[in-house]
């Protein structure tokens, strides 16, 4: 047993869901207890989907527990292809059911028999996978039944496309930006003039998971979900797949150029030429994006040696700990990830960028750890968020678990060229508003609820001196309105008709006491 | 419309595919009602997750609250559970010096046949700390039944009426000097109300947990009727429990505490007064008067008072008059609920519910079919254990001018211009007593609200077809 009150990933039925439901036209039906389909809540809250969740649960309760499901388990199934006739329906054991040791495999059988809808029983170990590995099982195991499906009816079409075309596979429903950056990749690769063949599994048709041979590579921009079905591909179909993922100037430009190579290997065959994308990746760096810029500008220099912690999933953390380290001149003090299963490619990743690492899923190790580096900024999920509200240092959320919040409606990639623009805002205004709060706290605290004089004209019975004006001068703008307040206030109090600058220092140095 | 007239209800039973939230999330209220608890439910990643989720922020705040998270060993009986609990039950106690600590049996436990039971009295004794257990899971559970068993276990913790007499009286004494601090003018009446209850030696205990504020809302409102409450199940610490026995009375406060009800009978041998619940001012007037009643007081004032506050709505009033309601059905608040929209003027569908107890709800249910004859309204179907998917499509059909629905279905149901309220709101908003019928109605007439504002825009239709 383990003592816990939070967690990063959740339990691996999580993982099948999200992928079963970001097909379209397929059908997840839990075998659960009541009240374990919270998952529709948090992608209609979350996501705010618009359409019901495609996942019911066939319940287990007492009765189910003395007699076994008996028919409960077919009759739901059958009953939920006449009423929404899904391609597909997942049957998705949970860790309570997954106890029972019932043999789903045997309903998933006799249903398939009587239903119109393919079926399948999802294959994944509750006590020993996350949500990540199991989403990432999930998708190879759909895939894996659609090919093979197609092999046994011979309608497997493995010839390529005519145009350069590539699969992106692992976005999916509840991901970190995923719909964003999905945009944005699909706009990167039409740059390149690279035409999608499918995207799996957001709105991915399961009737055409049969094509997907017909790319000329596949591209899995996130290391947690999507391998699986990458490496798949390779063995079965010899396709090459790219796992870069495009975050950061630096590795988008290396993704661009394995893309490159890949191509240029079928091209001269194919088009009877080759292609160059250095142009484009010089192009887009160097004007078109504003990170490469940002990273020159003074407002990045003020950022040198500025210590910053990393948390996040695999993929997040590793690209932004080099983002932060060799494109803003960021002193990373710690990269961590609770992705234990990938820890040694996540340590091979970080370990010159970083001075520590920290892999754990222990929420307080992380907490500790912040604690004791006290970094000027941190950079994690919503757990880090709240850690750095508690301490006191601002954070800027670059992975899941997430919020609401992180379900903006408006266009914030990760990936691609507009991805390194948000980024880097995110980045610098982490840091600016640990700035600001910062020289509050030097010139004079916070906002004060006591009101000094009613009105708002300057004009009182207070003169500065000449050489106290310079110095109130020399404070930046934002906090002078304060510091001038702070000051007169104490002058006022202390009987003082003229403010020199040893009563502007004497007022700082009362209100720090 | 196709809703047939009939007087005396009607009682459905579906699928029992229903979306409601599980029963261990009433440890979020619960350990924020019982300051001194801690509660460790004892589950796997799903019970974990579905908290953390669920509960959203409240996490953060360094709850008294924790997961025993089983683990593959657990399951597979190669780690012996009792030292387990004790390892992390220590840890606790070191941490959070609680003063009682309430194990949450979990489906898995369940299954598992992990004898929580047996082991919390052993456990018990070696570490010092009163340990309960409540068994609130899915497999037999629906949401706020979850308080229903913690609030049933913590029945047998009450102290025992014969050997605290002279205790209670003191107690009383004390209640009452902390009640009358809120309404200092009223303090002379206080010999007289002591007398009432005196003379009877009869006490009046309260269930149902509510926030501290509800709580002594209707406990003055009892009050002025000459009524003195002894006590609460559950009090705002573990070790205030009220005194139970013979001689007491006990009284609900929401409508799914049946186990509670049956246990404070059967086990402590308490009387129950059986009244409809203090949920909207025509409710709180039955429920006071039915208290009045057994305890032989003719209940003073209280038409006027339920006027004024029906005086008071009256702007609400007329934006749901003649509106109607579907009620999905996740919480058990919903016959009460849906007995006060009728009275509000209101039109109500369907009352699902997840589970009926006719015994423990009976003079709701009647107070319910006499509000639908006054106000001349069909009697609603009441369908326990709904069909999620039956009853979108009936809605389809009726459109309803409002949906009381869980969070799953809320957004979906929005998107195709039909007007939603989560159900879940009910559970957390203090919805009881005189002065909180507005909250209630400031709740369902929300969406309402948000129509008037943005009328006429011509997007209520957000999905497409096909």
């Amino acid at each position: 047993m383990k003592l816990a009150y939070w967690m990063y990933a959740g339990p691996a039925h999580i993982g099948t869901l999200r992928v079963a439901s970001s097909f379209k036209n397929v059908h997840a039906i839990m075998h659960a207890p009541l009240g374990d389909d919270y998952f529709n809540v948090m992608r209609s809250m979350l996501e705010r989907e618009r359409d019901f969740t495609p996942v019911t649960a066939s319940i287990v309760d007492r009765h189910v527990l003395a007699r076994g499901s008996q028919e409960k388990v077919v009759d739901n199934i059958s009953r939920k292809d006449k009423q929404e006739r899904p391609n597909l329906i997942v049957l998705t054991p949970t860790c309570t059911s997954s106890i029972l040791q019932e043999d789903l495999q045997n309903f998933v059988d006799r249903a398939s028999t009587i239903s119109d809808s393919d079926v399948i029983l999802a294959d994944v170990n509750h006590y020993r996978v996350n949500e990540l590995q199991a989403a990432d099982r999930t998708l190879e195991q759909v895939v894996r039944y659609y090919l093979e499906k197609a092999r046994r009816q011979g309608n497997l079409n493995l010839s390529l496309t005519d145009k350069p075309s590539a699969n992106i596979i692992g976005i999916f429903t509840l991901g970190f930006h995923n719909q964003h950056d999905c945009r944005e990749l699909k706009r990167l690769l039409k740059d390149l003039g690279i035409e999608i063949n499918q995207v799996i599994p957001e709105g991915g048709l399961v009737e055409n998971l049969h094509k997907l041979p017909k790319a000329w590579f596949n591209l899995v921009p996130y290391r947690e979900v999507g391998l699986m079905t990458a490496k798949y591909l390779e063995k079965e179909f010899g396709m090459s797949y790219i796992s870069t993922t495009p975050m950061g100037v630096v590795d988008i430009a290396n993704c661009i150029r394995q893309i490159q190579e890949r191509i240029n290997l079928l091209a001269p065959i194919l088009l009877n030429e080759k292609v160059n994308y250095e142009p484009y990746i010089d192009e887009q760096t160097r004007f078109i994006s504003q990170a490469a810029w940002f990273s020159r500008s003074i407002d990045c220099q003020n950022l040198t040696g500025k210590k910053a912690v990393v948390f996040g999933d695999a993929t997040h953390a590793a690209s932004i700990t080099k983002i932060l380290a060799c494109e803003m001149g960021i002193r990373v003090s710690c990269a961590g990830t609770y992705c234990k299963h990938d820890e040694e490619w996540f340590n091979e990743q970080v370990q010159n960028f970083c001075d520590e690492i920290l892999v754990t899923d222990d929420h307080t190790e992380v907490g500790d750890m912040i604690a004791r580096i006290e970094p000027s900024a941190i950079f994690g999920t919503q757990m880090e968020r709240h850690i750095g509200k508690r301490l006191d240092i601002p954070c800027g959320v670059i992975s899941s678990p997430v919020h609401i919040q992180n379900f903006t409606l408006g266009y914030r990639p990760f990936l691609g060229y507009e991805g390194t623009n948000q980024v880097a805002d995110l980045v610098y205004n982490s840091f600016t508003l640990g700035m600001e709060d910062h020289l509050l706290e030097i010139f004079g605290g916070h906002d004060t609820k006591e009101v000094i004089t009613k009105s708002l004209s300057t004009d009182t019975d207070l003169t500065w001196n000449s050489e106290s004006q310079l110095e109130l001068n020399k404070i930046p703008g934002f906090v002078r309105g304060k510091i001038k307040r702070n000051t007169e206030k104490f002058a006022r109090q202390n009987g003082v008709t003229e403010i020199t600058v040893g009563i502007m220092y004497a007022a700082k140095e009362a209100l720090n006491a | 419309m196709s809703i047939k007239i009939s007087e005396t209800p009607t009682f459905e039973c579906e699928t029992g595919n229903y979306h409601t939230f599980c029963p261990i999330s009433c440890v979020a209220w619960l350990y924020q009602k019982i300051e001194d608890s801690f509660f460790l439910v004892v589950g796997t990643k799903t019970c974990g997750y579905f908290l953390q989720n669920a509960l959203g922020v409240m996490i953060f705040a360094e709850p008294r609250y924790a997961m025993a998270e089983l683990e593959e060993g657990d399951i597979s009986a190669q780690l012996n559970d009792y030292q387990e609990l004790k390892r992390l039950c220590l840890q606790i106690k070191k941490d959070r010096n609680p003063s009682v600590i309430i194990w949450i049996g979990t489906c898995t436990t369940e299954i598992i046949k992990m004898d929580l039971e047996g082991m919390a009295p052993k456990l018990e004794n070696e570490i010092g700390i009163p340990i309960i257990v409540a068994r609130a899971n899915g497999l037999d559970y629906a949401f706020t039944q979850g308080e229903d068993t913690v609030l049933a276990a913590m029945a047998h913790r009450c102290p025992e009426q014969e050997n605290l007499i002279g205790n209670q009286q003191r107690n009383d004494k004390k209640s009452i000097e902390k009640l009358f601090s809120f309404l200092p003018i009223e303090t002379d009446k206080r010999p007289k109300q002591s007398i009432i209850n005196k003379k009877n030696r009869i006490s009046l205990v309260l269930f149902g947990s509510l926030p501290s504020t509800v709580a002594s809302q209707l406990s003055l409102e009892l009050n002025r009727q000459s009524i003195n409450v002894s006590g609460w199940l559950p009090a705002q610490r573990y070790t205030d429990l009220p005194i139970l026995g013979n001689n007491v009375y006990v009284c609900g406060v929401n409508p799914f505490l049946s186990r509670t009800a049956t246990t404070l009978m059967r086990r402590r041998k308490c009387k129950l007064i059986g009244a409809p619940f203090p949920i909207g001012p025509d409710g709180t007037r039955a429920w006071i008067e039915e208290i009045c009643s057994v305890f032989g007081i003719e209940a003073q004032g209280l038409a006027e008072r339920e006027q004024q506050i029906w005086e008071s709505l009256r702007n609400y009033l007329n934006l749901v008059h003649g509106k109607s309601v579907f009620f999905m059905g996740d919480n058990l608040l919903e016959i009460s609920l849906a007995r006060f929209l009728i009275r509000c003027g209101m039109i109500v569908y369907e009352i699902g519910i997840p589970y009926m107890d006719k015994r423990y709800q009976a003079a709701e249910l009647t107070f319910l079919q006499a509000t639908c004859k006054k106000m001349c309204i069909p009697m609603p179907r009441i369908v326990e254990k709904p069909d999620n998917y039956n009853q979108i499509q009936r809605m389809r059909e009726l459109q309803p001018d409002l949906a009381i629905t869980g969070m799953a279905h809320a957004n979906p149901l929005e998107a195709r211009g039909i007007n939603t309220k989560w159900s879940v709101e009910f559970t957390f908003a203090q919805i009881h007593g005189f002065t909180n019928a507005k909250d209630v109605l400031e709740l369902v007439t929300r969406p309402l609200r948000r129509n008037n504002n943005l009328e006429n825009l011509g997007w209520t239709d957000l999905v497409r077809e096909g």
